[in-house]
This record gives structure tokens, C-alpha cells and sequence, in this order.
């Protein structure tokens, strides 16, 4: 068989296939609303936790390290250490306030103004406020972070307010877990969802693959137009996940972002990239076609013409 | 073509369709298969189609071994058998032209290639015009030569047929049995059982009795008289 032949001949079958979905509409529908669905819950939840992981890079931003030096560190070796700090890699900004800033600052907005002048020498040190990359966020980043500076013989005290960065991503990591085990179960449920179509079809054209094997028709030449409906099974099924999640995403669009500009950010919902729908469509495939594949070994065997 | 050498079938449910039947057709011939009932015919067609393997002896069909061929290699096997039936199998939802093509496909014939052959079998049968046609809409003995057609169209060396002429008038019966001398005269050994000793005597072929699943008079060199040999 040449390979314009076979390919003509796959066409075909791809195409009768086809026709036999269209033929009985709404059977189709319903099975393709299921294999969507059970696609799309696993896709919504990864856009969950992108989102998510998106959202938390831009508090990123409002993460900070306090150093404190100690009271008989001079500003001029403050400002050496702050410019030391600055040319860290993980260090986003740097911003040095000096003792008698901060005694301003405090006197400003604490309201103890008079009292403070009651104290014959400044008692604040210098503070160094370093902002971190956003990569360097994690917790274990930060940590890294804190001992670093630490360690230098000047300063005093390090403090991060990093516990709900962790908390955060202790979710997050939760929501990544549960989406693997999500994503398998949800994948044997369109496994046996097509399988069990594939197997109904199968029962109706019993007499077609009688006839079939009894002018010689291999197994492989019988089970081929089942592979390729189980194929489009998952292809549509996938379509129509993709299409439910775009509508999804249009109707939640305008909401978070109204939430995001109560908090202050120009955060916007992320949809799925190109490269996210194409894994969609060719997990929709694939297991369309395994699932076909399944139940056509199991069932197909059994079918032996009689005469 | 086909050797049966002392062939014993027994069915799962402990029956036994043929006991120690042995005979041989040879290359271009054609047979009748004649017995009641119940009498093995079927059990007969069935082991050279491969539907069934023998329990003892061997069956050598092609120059295969029907007892040892692999089951990956069954379908090619079938290619080269075409099989005609009492109700012809056709499928009802297809037209009389994607029948016909069943076999051609199978085998992936090129497409243009089966164009011509299905007109060409259905030319043989006379239903040339009838492609489009649904099995349904055609009379009986319409439907078996659609049959027919199915059988020899990707042009297998044999032919066999059971019970071919069982729903039809003795016209028609005659017409049909016409058909298969006339693929006989090109080349093609034909097996056709049947139970109708009327067009048998007509037609005058070599006759092969089965009573009761063993051969008539015991063994193919004692056949009775009216097992006339060609």
C-alpha cells in the first residue's frame, strides 16, 4: 500500500467516522458535554493555580527585610554596607534610613513628638529595607536572605515578614497536588467514558464486523474507524473544554479585576497560552484514542464471524 | 486446492459434526456438498473458511494448514476464500457498491482499482446500474448475486457457497448455479452445498454426500452410484 493510498484510505475513515458522529447528534453532544468536562475541571484548576502563582509574584513587591545595624555602626559605614547590599544579585532595592530620619519619621507620625525630645541621644539605629527580587521570594530564598546579612559582624537584627509568603505557598503547593491526582482521575474517567461508547458502538455494528473479518478484514483494518472516533471523541471534547473555559474566564474576567483595583494592583486574569491549549487538545486525543483502543481490544476479539 | 484428511470436528457442547472425513478437491473442479440437515455440510464450509479448526486431522486449504496457521495470518487466508450464503450477509445500511467493495477494501485496494473491479463483479451478475442501491430494495435473488459478487470480486482462486439457492425459486436457483459454472470455466474451484439433489442431477458436478458427519459409503473410495464423479 503506498503511502497516498494509505493516507486517502485513513482519510476515508477518518471522515466516515466523522459521519457517524454527526449522524446521531445529540448521543454525541452529551458525550463530548462529559469528556469537556471532565478536561476542563483539571485545565480551570492549573489556570487556578498559575493565576495564582502570577498574582503572588506581584506581592512579591511588598516583601521586605529589615537590617538593623548596630547603635555604634557609623551612617558612613552604613551607607558602604547599604551600597555591599545593593550589589547582591537577588537584591531588587536598597534604601538606607539613617537614625535621624527615622527619629523624624517617628517623631512625625507617632505623635510622641514632645516626649522624644526629651531623650538627651537618638536610641534608633541605622535600618537598611532591602527588597528582594521576585524570584528570590520563596521562602527559602528569603531565609538564605536573612542569614546573609545576619551573619555581617555591624548588623543587629534581620526581620522578614515571611510566614504568609509560606502559608501561601503551602496552599499552592496543596492546590498543585490535588490537581496531579485531579488530572488522573478525571483522565480514567474519559478513558472509561470513551471506552464505554466505543463499546456500545461496537454491540451496533456487530453484523458490519462479522462481515468484515469474513472477506478477510485484519483486526487492525476493523478497529481502525474505532480508534479514529474514540480520536475525535477526545479531539471535541477537548474543543469544547477549551470553549468552556474561555467563556469561564470572560464571565470572571471583570470581576477579578475589580477586585484587583480594590487591593491596588492592575492584576488581570491570565487565559491559557498556546502551548496550555495544545496540551489540552493532544491530552483530549490521546486519550480518546487509548480509551478507543482499550475497549476495541477487549470487545473486537470476541466478535468471530459465523456462519 | 482442499484436502480434508480423516477430519474429526467436535463442538465445546460435546457434538460431534464430522467424524473421520476424509476427501480432496482438486484445482479448477467444482462440488457439490450434498447431506440432510444436520449432516455436516455447514461444519464442512466452515472449516475451510477457517471459521473453525478441525478437533483432529488436518484440513489443507491453499496449500495452508488450517490447523496451524497463525491467527495473525487468518485475514490474509480469508482473502483468498470468497463465500457466498443462504442469507447472503449483506449490510443493510450500505449501498450495493460499498458491499461489494468490503473485500477490495480489506485488502487496500487503491481506490480507482476497486471502481473498476465492483463494476466489473456486478457486470458478471447482471446488476451493473444497481450500485447505489440499498440490499433492501432489491429482490431475493437480487440480493444473492450481490452476494455473489461480494464473493468473487477481489477474484479469490476459491469459491464456496452454502445453501446459495435455499430462498430461491428453481429459476433462479438454476441462474445462480449457471453463475458458478461460469466462474468454474475461468479457473475457480468451487465448493457449493446444497440440498437440492434436483439441480444437483442437472448440473452433473462431482458430489461429496455427508450423512450423519461421516462420508456416504465411508470413505471417498466407495462412494455410492449416485455419486457421480466427473
Amino acid at each position: 500500500m503506498s503511502l497516498a493510498v494509505g493516507s486517502a484510505r485513513h482519510l476515508q475513515t477518518l471522515l466516515g467516522s466523522a459521519g457517524r458522529l454527526a449522524r446521531s447528534p445529540v448521543a454525541t453532544f452529551s458525550t463530548l458535554l462529559v469528556i469537556a468536562l471532565a478536561l476542563a475541571a483539571p485545565a480551570s484548576l492549573h489556570l487556578l493555580v498559575t493565576n495564582a502563582q502570577a498574582a503572588t509574584g506581584s506581592f512579591a513587591n511588598a516583601i521586605e527585610l529589615s537590617v538593623y545595624f548596630k547603635t555604634d555602626v557609623p551612617l558612613a559605614k552604613a551607607r558602604q554596607l547599604a551600597a555591599a547590599a545593593q550589589q547582591r544579585p537577588e537584591v531588587a532595592a536598597v534604601q538606607l534610613i539613617s537614625a535621624d530620619q527615622g527619629l523624624a519619621d517617628f517623631r512625625q507620625y507617632s505623635g510622641f513628638g514632645a516626649a522624644l525630645g526629651a531623650l538627651k541621644q537618638n536610641p534608633l539605629p541605622h535600618v537598611l529595607h532591602v527588597r528582594p527580587k521576585p524570584q528570590a521570594s520563596s521562602s527559602a530564598a528569603l531565609d538564605a536572605l536573612r542569614r546573609y546579612f545576619g551573619a555581617w559582624p555591624e548588623v543587629d537584627l534581620v526581620q522578614v515578614d515571611s510566614q504568609w509568603v509560606e502559608r501561601f505557598n503551602a496552599i499552592l503547593e496543596l492546590l498543585r497536588r490535588g490537581l496531579l491526582i485531579a488530572t488522573a482521575l478525571l483522565a480514567l474517567g474519559v478513558l472509561a467514558v470513551v471506552g464505554n461508547t466505543i463499546r456500545l458502538e461496537i454491540a451496533g455494528r456487530r453484523a458490519e464486523i462479522e462481515v468484515t473479518k469474513l472477506v478477510g478484514g485484519s483486526n487492525s483494518f476493523v478497529r481502525r474507524p474505532f480508534l479514529y472516533t474514540g480520536l475525535l471523541y477526545g479531539l471535541l471534547g477537548a474543543l469544547l473544554a477549551w470553549a468552556i473555559i474561555a467563556a469561564s474566564l470572560t464571565v470572571l474576567g471583570d470581576a477579578v479585576a475589580s477586585l484587583a483595583r480594590l487591593y491596588g494592583s492592575q492584576y488581570q486574569l491570565r487565559g491559557p497560552t498556546p502551548r496550555e491549549i495544545g496540551i489540552l487538545l493532544a491530552a483530549g486525543a490521546a486519550l480518546g484514542w487509548l480509551g478507543a483502543w482499550i475497549s476495541a481490544a477487549r470487545h473486537l476479539r470476541s466478535i468471530e464471524p459465523r456462519a | 486446492m482442499i484436502v480434508f484428511d480423516r477430519v474429526t470436528k467436535r463442538y465445546p457442547n460435546g457434538r460431534e459434526a464430522l467424524s473421520n472425513v476424509s476427501f480432496d478437491v482438486h484445482n479448477g473442479e467444482m462440488v457439490f456438498l450434498t447431506g440432510r440437515s444436520g449432516a455436516g455440510k455447514s461444519t464442512v464450509l466452515k472449516l475451510i473458511a477457517l471459521l473453525e479448526r478441525p478437533s483432529r486431522g488436518t484440513v489443507v486449504v491453499n496449500g495452508k494448514n488450517t490447523r496451524t496457521l497463525k491467527a495473525r495470518h487468518i485475514a490474509a487466508f480469508r482473502r483468498r476464500i470468497g463465500v457466498v450464503f443462504q442469507d447472503h450477509k449483506l449490510l443493510a445500511d450500505r449501498p450495493v457498491f460499498d458491499n461489494v467493495a468490503l473485500p477490495l477494501a480489506v485488502a487496500a485496494t487503491p481506490l480507482k482499482e476497486i471502481d473498476k473491479r465492483v463494476r466489473a463483479a456486478l457486470d458478471q451478475v447482471g446488476l451493473l446500474g444497481k450500485e447505489r442501491a440499498l440490499p433492501l430494495e432489491l429482490s431475493v435473488g437480487e440480493q444473492q448475486r450481490v452476494g455473489i459478487a461480494r464473493a468473487v470480486v477481489s477474484k479469490p482462486p476459491l469459491l464456496i457457497a452454502d445453501e446459495p439457492t435455499g430462498n430461491l425459486d428453481p429459476d433462479l436457483s438454476r441462474e445462480v448455479m449457471r453463475l458458478f459454472r461460469r466462474f468454474q470455466d475461468v479457473g475457480v474451484t468451487v465448493v457449493v452445498a446444497t440440498h437440492d439433489l434436483h439441480l444437483v442431477h442437472e448440473f452433473g458436478q462431482r458430489v461429496i454426500e455427508l450423512e450423519n458427519g461421516r462420508l456416504h459409503g465411508g470413505s471417498p473410495d466407495s462412494l455410492p452410484s449416485v455419486v457421480a464423479t466427473r
